[in-house]
């Protein structure tokens, strides 16, 4: 690792990587419940990525996210609590029950919202970074988004320029072999995204998306060069979910073998056993860990299913200014 | 008050917001030193502001909407330039899906006071990619203001308002009004949005015209004049938000309406206008709504095949004529 982390602070990469599986699987159980209007792009199996790169951010860094991004709100700062609220369309919610799953933003923690446009978020991630240039704060931007968005135009045009003018923004690609059901190698004639940071003259890593520490430590680096005015960086994280697209899906067209060795290795699985390992955590502090976090997501439950519907009328505010 | 053109109110807008306002910058093709803008209405603002503030982009129009978007909603003030009307089409997405919807969509959490300027228009000869009038496509959605100056001290003063302003706005430039002169104060002032003008007072009949086609519906009304025809003109200004009150208290008055746009007739800006006419107002018509709008075609390049779909003074004349 180029960059050393304290004990708490893997403690809390752990804990940020639980409060995600635990409120995605919460999120799961309640849509069978027939308690969640719409649809659900879960992010469980993803942990690592949302987690690593958060965790090389300030609070005041900005990240956009997409259509699947409960992880990167949690891994963010935002209160469980509300993105569940939101999750199930209710006023107590981040956007008051007028986003839902798939946009939910907490502008107060640096979080400007998740677009369900696949690669809207990439020129949107160019802006954010242009304006703290032009502020001349040193804020960065990360920018999460899927392989199948970086075959958008959107995705050519804001590297190029984000790299054209030095911006400070982190693209993020999470690859999880599946544009929806369409694998990775039917569409594209290259295994790695990250090949395409040459087409810009940036630096491209391509890592193990479900090794939070490795994740962690690339990011830390494109964050650091980002800040400094070296510009950006493409990071592409090979990586996983655990279930299908959204709610519909039980992802058949993934290969039985391939969808087990990718369980076998499972981000948060993984990690608990390198923190216990280097005894970072004891089984027992890791057990109350578990239940710190799981009584966490029952409680953003309890809070959101008790939270009242918006008034029918309030669907015609903030429409405009 | 001097004489100026609409490009130089235009011009007069930007530099005294971005002289008043440091989160106001310029981004968009060819706009800086280099070119001063395809329509030269940024010319002169580099060599002030720099190029830090007076941004030349690359050729990708949804990542200069976009760009805009994400530094709007993060405290800046854009105006996006995107070089003609038609290629906003490139940045639909970023303008209808993303501008548009940040606030609501968040639930108020954020603005996106970000302004795009655009040329539409035909009369120049340059065929289907470079002169329609697609205003009719931003009324449709939802969080977009759309503002639509026919003159120099409109232009000037509703741009200063949607600079601004804290939500997104499609200003519409025309590119036959860019040479067109009139007076216009020196120092700073804004012009309301939603507050349509009466570029002309009469009793007989109401003739709603917006941008270029204002111009053409004075001149018919003056032409109108002489034949003892009284013909009042209201230029809305904006068409999101709309002054429908002007509209109706006209019609009220004079009983008639003719609509000049020169966005194609379906679905379009006369469309809406005449629907909330007779929906709101049907009981003081004397006689049917009259629509004069380009054809419902892509605009064509030879010329006489490029004048004849596009509204002129005599179309007018003969529409306000079978009305009376």
């Amino acid at each position: 690792m180029t960059f050393p982390l304290s004990k708490a602070q893997r403690v809390q990469m752990l804990r940020k990587m639980l409060e995600i599986r635990f409120f995605e699987e919460k999120v799961f159980e309640l849509y069978g419940q027939n308690l969640v209007p719409g649809t659900i792009h879960l992010y469980a199996g993803e942990e690592a990525v949302a987690v690593g790169v958060c965790s090389s951010l300030r609070q005041d860094d900005y990240i956009t996210s997409t259509h699947r991004g409960h992880g990167h709100c949690i891994a963010k700062g935002a209160e469980l609590k509300r993105i569940m609220a939101e999750i199930l369309g209710k006023k107590t919610g981040y956007c008051k029950g007028k986003g839902g799953s798939m946009h939910i933003a907490d502008f107060a923690v640096g979080m400007l919202g998740a677009t369900a446009v696949v690669g809207a978020g990439l020129p949107i991630a160019v802006g954010a970074g242009l304006s703290a240039k032009l502020k001349k704060t040193d804020q960065v931007t990360a920018c999460f988004f899927g392989e199948g968005a970086s075959n958008q135009g959107t995705f050519h045009e804001s590297l190029n320029l984000a790299s054209a003018w030095l911006l400070p923004v982190v693209f993020v690609c999470e690859n999880n072999l599946y544009a929806m059901g369409t694998r990775q190698s039917r569409i594209m004639n290259i295994e790695n995204i990250s090949e395409r940071a040459a087409a810009y003259g940036i630096n491209g890593e391509c890592l193990d998306g479900n090794d939070v520490l490795a994740v962690f430590d690339a990011s830390q680096k494109a964050v650091n060069l980002a800040r400094n005015g070296g510009g950006p960086s493409l990071i592409e994280c090979k990586t996983y979910r655990r279930r299908g697209h959204s709610r519909v899906d039980p992802a058949k067209y993934r290969p039985k073998e391939e969808v087990e060795a990718w369980l076998a290795k499972d981000p948060i699985k993984w990690f608990k056993q390198t923190l216990l390992a280097d005894g970072t955590l004891s089984p027992a502090e890791t057990q109350s860990l578990e239940l710190e976090v799981a009584d966490e997501v029952e409680q953003a439950v309890k809070f959101a299913l008790e939270s009242p519907y918006p008034a029918p009328e309030e669907a015609l505010d903030d429409v405009y200014g | 008050m001097g004489r100026i053109t609409y490009r130089e109110a235009l011009r007069q807008a930007l530099r005294q917001e971005m002289r008043r306002d440091s989160s106001v910058f310029l981004l968009g093709e060819d706009i800086g030193k280099c070119w001063g803008g395809a329509f030269k209405v940024t010319e002169g603002l580099a060599e002030e502001f720099g190029d830090e503030r007076v941004r030349d982009t690359p050729i990708s129009e949804s990542t200069i909407i976009g760009a805009g978007v994400g530094a709007a909603i993060t405290g800046m003030r854009p105006v996006a330039e995107i070089m003609f009307g038609d290629l906003s089409a490139l940045a639909m997405d970023q303008i209808a899906n993303q501008a548009a919807k940040i606030r609501y969509m968040f639930g108020g959490q954020a603005s996106c006071p970000l302004v795009i300027r655009t040329p539409f228009g035909a009369g120049v000869n340059i065929a289907s990619h470079h002169s329609q009038s697609l205003e009719a496509w931003f009324m449709h959605v939802p969080g977009l203001q759309v503002a639509v100056p026919s003159t120099p001290y409109d232009a000037k003063g509703l741009l200063a308002t949607a600079i601004r302003g804290n939500n997104p706005v499609f200003f519409c430039e025309h590119k036959l009004l860019y040479p067109i002169e009139g007076e216009v104060p020196e120092e700073e002032y804004t012009v309301p949005f939603g507050v349509a003008d009466v570029k002309r007072k009469g009793s007989d009949v109401t003739v709603v015209a917006t941008m270029y086609m204002v111009h053409k519906a004075l001149k018919a009304a003056a032409a109108l004049e002489n034949e003892g025809v009284n013909v009042e003109v209201i230029d809305p200004r904006t068409l999101t938000p709309l002054d429908k009150k002007t509209i109706i208290d006209s019609v009220k008055k004079t009983g008639r309406m003719v609509v000049v746009s020169e966005d194609c007739k379906t679905a379009g800006v006369s469309a809406e206008i005449a629907s909330i006419v007779a929906e709101e107002a049907i009981d003081y018509l004397d006689s049917a709504i009259k629509r004069v709008t380009a054809a419902d075609t892509p605009i064509p390049f030879s010329p006489p095949l490029e004048q004849y779909i596009i509204p002129n003074e005599q179309t007018i004349i003969k529409a306000i004529k079978e009305i009376l």
